[in-house]
């Protein structure tokens, strides 16, 4: 294994230095790109890029990877297993699982794919030590979590009580005391009112007990986000979600930002217009045009692929009626104090109206939102789809023809009432190289990734310019990570640990008295046993706020 | 590799008081213990029960030395034994797993990933079944906290925590008091469901005794009840229809309910499916108000087994790695029945005494076959095992992580310096010595 390595000649999509396809040679020493003068190009390993696409790794900044409830779903989907395995090799584990795959074929499987970056989407604080384990044993990607806080007692209570600054430091505290990455708001209050059996549907509803609205909820979390100079903002899984008539609320809860900054989640199951009662229209161009008109705002889209999924997410109300929906197993989990949530198994069908209507909203508001920084591609894995399927995302905004002729397989009501007719918008290679990388990588406030500059991570994926771009997309010849090789070929040659990225906002200890007295009040463990130590990552990083 | 396993002298002298021990006898992890240690050992244990004062202060740290047929030897012979052992099998098997650490349990996936090994927990023979069950209809649960700030009906099925997890009521169920609890006992009702009476249906308000084996149509007819339906026999399994109806409306008239499910229920005439019908009345009960269930897990980190295993190899236990990936085959590769039909050539047993505890059948063929043993006690597998390596015990010498019976992880704080090595540091040489 060579130190420094050359990629010479590779034709370079870097949209975050501006580089758009031209020619360019990227040096690699000691893990990092440098600038040609700091190498010795007699002692570098040269990989010929000639003819080759250059990007760098993927960024991915929403997926269920690892933690409690994505092991509730592999341990309650066997069927999933059985026919999705993959044999051990001389240096790499075996493993099993489609939609919900085990930790170490999950790190092989986004390697493969050219992915080097994954962020978890949604932990309970109380079992972050759980998420931290499988992250470990989630191999060659760097990884971070986003710690649930929309039902917290103790926010809640903060924000009841006028006490913005002691939220603020409470939150510092979690994010330390989890070793998180960021602030996650799932269904504000509604994961709470679950817990009596209800839900929230408008942003002045009242959370049960506490006296504060989803609105309160939000507001102080994205100032509180903004003090704390988390390098990622609010990361908010909205109102309503997979109700018809939620586009109205989303569109509500952008406006109620008040120009802060946020980052809505999956919003395609946050875009359904319609009276409440009948199936979803899309409301994709009244949210698109929301997202174009808040510069403050990031999202990224959880588009559907049509086939087997597992929903899996904190909000308990949504996982019970899609459970009630569909006939289909349940698990829901409260957690104590914090937040809920629930696991129920899918199928996207394309003669579906409401799954064809989900699969049409997602590409819309791709198309609709016009600036490619400000949108990402996700499936918000694995609840619209598996994460493997990235590759056909990207041939449907690239190539207009294939998705006209998929568009043919839907249903028809759907299809005729769809604007994607009128929608003749390609993303470019350029384009795509900002929703899958560039701009996750700014959104996360991750300065050393989604780019290939001089400083950053040397994470590169070398991509064959294949007409077919799913093919392109799903099989890149090499992927190096941290400058080592690690796929080579479109095969996996080695396997290494990825980091664990995590922030460590300061805050006053003074909180820690009422803390104590809190944990004694609600909580079943000591207060000393709850932080996650240093043991769990040994892969740590800080990334710091500002 | 000896500075990594050699033992570790203790070196303290004066008492210590160790706070926020969190106790791993059973699936409660009690984390406020208090443990005072002098340079003898522990010499007082605080605030546990009394199966978690008997963990702490019955522990002896000896041998301190492995053995092979019997003969003390040094780590590293003991170590190419157990792998020359491993190597020679052609079927070799893994067992125990959930009475160590999480750390200790990647390490034995790993291991029998890398020989191609069967792997089992003693989930096979307590909640498997209930594993089963969540897989068939799913399964709505709650943390312990839940249960504490709102639960005001509690029903026991099957189990009985007086005897098998002593603190679990005044923590987290019964006599705990909490956000909408603030009177504990007072504020709930406590249901009973058993063959018979014990120690734990004695302070329920309400005992259902049910025949033997009738779990099931005991279940069946309180779903009825609660679907509205009418039943026209005049007893169900042994209880009165009439004592059904009225719990059938306790149930969907409560604020927040909680079933426990022990192996009354797991391990009794209809296994699997009466954990699925009782799921599924939980799951029902969720269309009137809000009702979950929590298994009564027994070993203080069985629930850490399940999840370890689920994580690398996709299933919670009774898994083969024969083929090269993981395949799940409850009754085809789960121990007993693996030990009864002869397929396995090699065992390794980590923190558990199958020989004590499986049906005559499989315990024997341990003796018949080449079996190592991992393990902080003298357990009767360790006498029939060719060899013995005498590690750490967690949560009294050895740290790492456990799982509560609710899923919520901890880490245990050993109060005793180490004076063996730890299960994970032996599965490690083991795994160097294989490849």
């Amino acid at each position: 294994m060579s130190e420094t390595i050359l990629v010479q000649n590779g034709q370079v999509y870097d949209p975050q230095n501006g580089v758009n396809g031209e020619i360019r040679d990227i040096w690699i020493k000691h893990g990092r790109v440098v600038a040609p003068e700091e190498m010795d190009r007699k002692r570098a390993q040269t990989i010929d890029a000639t003819g080759l696409v250059v990007m760098p790794g993927g960024v991915d900044i929403h997926s269920h990877i690892v933690g409690a409830k994505v092991n509730a779903g592999r341990k309650f989907r066997p069927e999933d297993h059985r026919d999705h395995v993959r044999s051990r090799t001389s240096f790499t584990r075996s493993g099993a699982g489609y939609t919900v795959p085990t930790t170490y074929l999950t790190g092989y499987l986004y390697a493969e794919m050219g992915y080097t970056t994954v962020m978890e989407a949604a932990t309970a604080p109380l079992v972050a030590r759980h998420t931290h384990e499988e992250m470990e044993d989630t191999p060659i990607l760097d990884k971070g979590a986003f710690i649930t806080m929309g039902n917290n007692h103790f926010i809640m209570n903060c924000i009841r009580d006028g006490q913005r600054d002691k939220a603020r430091d409470y939150v510092a505290w979690l994010l330390g005391a989890t070793k998180g990455y960021a602030i996650k708001i799932v269904n504000p209050g509604g994961v709470e009112n679950w817990k009596w059996g209800k839900n929230v549907s408008e942003l002045d509803d009242e959370v049960i007990g506490f006296g504060v609205t989803p609105r309160q909820i939000i507001t102080t979390l994205a100032w509180i986000n903004d003090d704390l100079g988390l390098p990622h903002v609010p990361h908010i899984h909205g109102l309503g979600l997979g109700s018809t008539g939620n586009a109205r609320t989303t569109v509500e809860t952008i406006e109620a930002l008040g120009g802060r900054r946020a980052h809505f989640c999956h919003l395609q199951f946050l875009s359904y217009a319609g009276e409440r009662g009948n199936l979803p229209r899309s409301g994709a161009a009244a949210v698109a045009r929301a997202v174009n008109e808040h510069p403050n705002v990031t999202v990224d889209v959880g588009q559907v692929v049509f086939g087997e999924a597992t929903t899996m997410t904190c909000d308990g109300p949504f996982q019970y009626r899609l459970h009630r929906l569909t006939g289909h197993k349940w698990l829901n989990d409260d957690v104590e104090g914090e937040t809920g949530g629930g696991v129920v198994p899918i199928r996207y069908d394309r003669k579906n109206p409401v799954n064809a209507v989900q699969w049409v909203i997602g590409l819309e508001l791709f198309l609709l939102t016009q600036d490619p920084w400000r949108v990402f591609l996700t499936t918000d894995h694995p609840n619209a789809g598996p994460f493997f399927y990235y590759p056909q995302v990207i041939k449907l905004l690239m190539d207009r023809d294939y998705r006209a002729e998929m568009l043919q397989g839907i249903h028809d009501r759907t299809r005729r009432n769809t604007l994607l007719h009128e929608l003749d918008r390609e993303y470019s290679l350029y384009e795509i190289a900002i929703i899958t990388r560039a701009g996750t990588a700014r959104a996360l406030g991750l300065k050393n990734k989604g780019h290939l500059g001089v400083g950053a991570d040397a994470d590169v994926t070398i991509y064959a310019p294949l007409d077919d771009r799913e093919e392109m997309f799903a099989r890149p010849p090499y992927v190096l990570k941290d400058g080592e090789i690690v796929v080579r070929d479109g095969q996996l040659v080695r396997e290494r640990p990825g980091r664990t990225l995590y922030v460590d906002p300061p805050y006053d200890p003074a909180i820690e008295t009422d803390l104590r007295a809190h944990f004694e009040e609600r909580y079943t463990l000591s207060f000393d046993n709850y932080p996650v130590s240093c043991e769990y990552l040994p892969h740590g990083q800080v990334v710091a706020c500002e | 590799m000896s500075d990594v396993i050699e033992a570790t002298k203790s070196e303290t002298a004066e008492v210590r008081v160790v706070e926020n021990v969190v106790c791993s006898f059973c699936g409660c992890l009690c984390d406020d213990i208090v443990v005072e240690v002098d340079d003898g050992g522990i010499t007082r244990v605080r605030k546990a029960c009394a199966n978690g004062r008997g963990f702490f202060t019955h522990y002896r740290p000896a041998p301190r030395q492995p053995s092979v047929n019997g003969q003390g030897v040094g780590w590293k012979e003991a170590v190419a034994e157990a792998a020359q052992i491993l190597n020679a099998a052609d079927s070799p098997l893994i067992y125990g797993l959930s009475s160590t650490v999480t750390e200790a349990q990647r390490k034995a996936v790993k291991l029998a990933d890398r020989l191609g090994a069967m792997i089992d927990t003693t989930s096979s023979v307590c909640h498997g079944p209930t594993g089963l069950a969540m897989q068939a209809v799913g399964e709505p649960t709650c943390t312990l906290g839940e249960v504490r700030n709102r639960a005001d009906l509690l029903v026991f099925w099957g189990c009985n925590p007086a005897v098998s997890h002593i603190r679990h009521s005044s923590r987290y169920s019964a006599r705990s008091k909490g956000m909408l609890t603030p009177n504990g006992r007072q504020d709930r009702t406590v249901v009973a469901v058993d063959v018979r009476p014990t120690a734990s249906t004695r302070t329920a308000d309400i005992f259902l005794q049910v025949q033997p084996g009738a779990d099931f149509d005991v279940l069946a007819a309180l779903r009825a009840l609660v679907q509205g339906k009418e039943i026209a026999m005049e007893t169900v399994g042994g209880v009165p229809a009439t004592q059904l109806s009225d719990l059938a409306d306790r149930f969907k008239t409560c604020r927040f309910g909680v079933a426990f499910v022990g192996m009354g229920l797991t391990q009794s005439r209809g296994r699997d499916l009466n954990v699925s019908e009782l799921f599924t009345l939980v799951a029902d009960l969720n269309q009137y108000t809000r009702f979950s269930v929590i298994p009564m897990r027994g070993h203080g980190n069985v629930a850490g087994a399940d999840q370890v295993l689920t994580w690398q190899a996709g299933y919670p236990f009774a898994v083969s790695f024969a083929r090269g990936y993981p395949q799940y085959g409850p009754g085809e590769f789960s121990t007993v029945d693996v030990l009864a039909r002869g397929e396995a050539d090699a065992a390794l047993i980590l923190a558990s005494d199958p020989v004590a505890h499986f049906p005559r059948a499989a315990a024997r063929q341990l003796e018949h076959i080449p079996t190592i043993v991992l393990d902080p006690m003298p357990s009767l597998t360790a006498r029939v095992a060719r060899v013995v390596f005498p590690t750490a015990c967690y949560g009294v010498d050895a740290a790492g992580t456990v799982y509560r019976m609710d899923g919520v992880p901890l880490r245990l704080r050993p109060a005793l310096p180490r004076a063996r090595p730890t299960d994970e540091e032996v599965l490690d040489q083991i795994i160097e010595a294989v490849m």
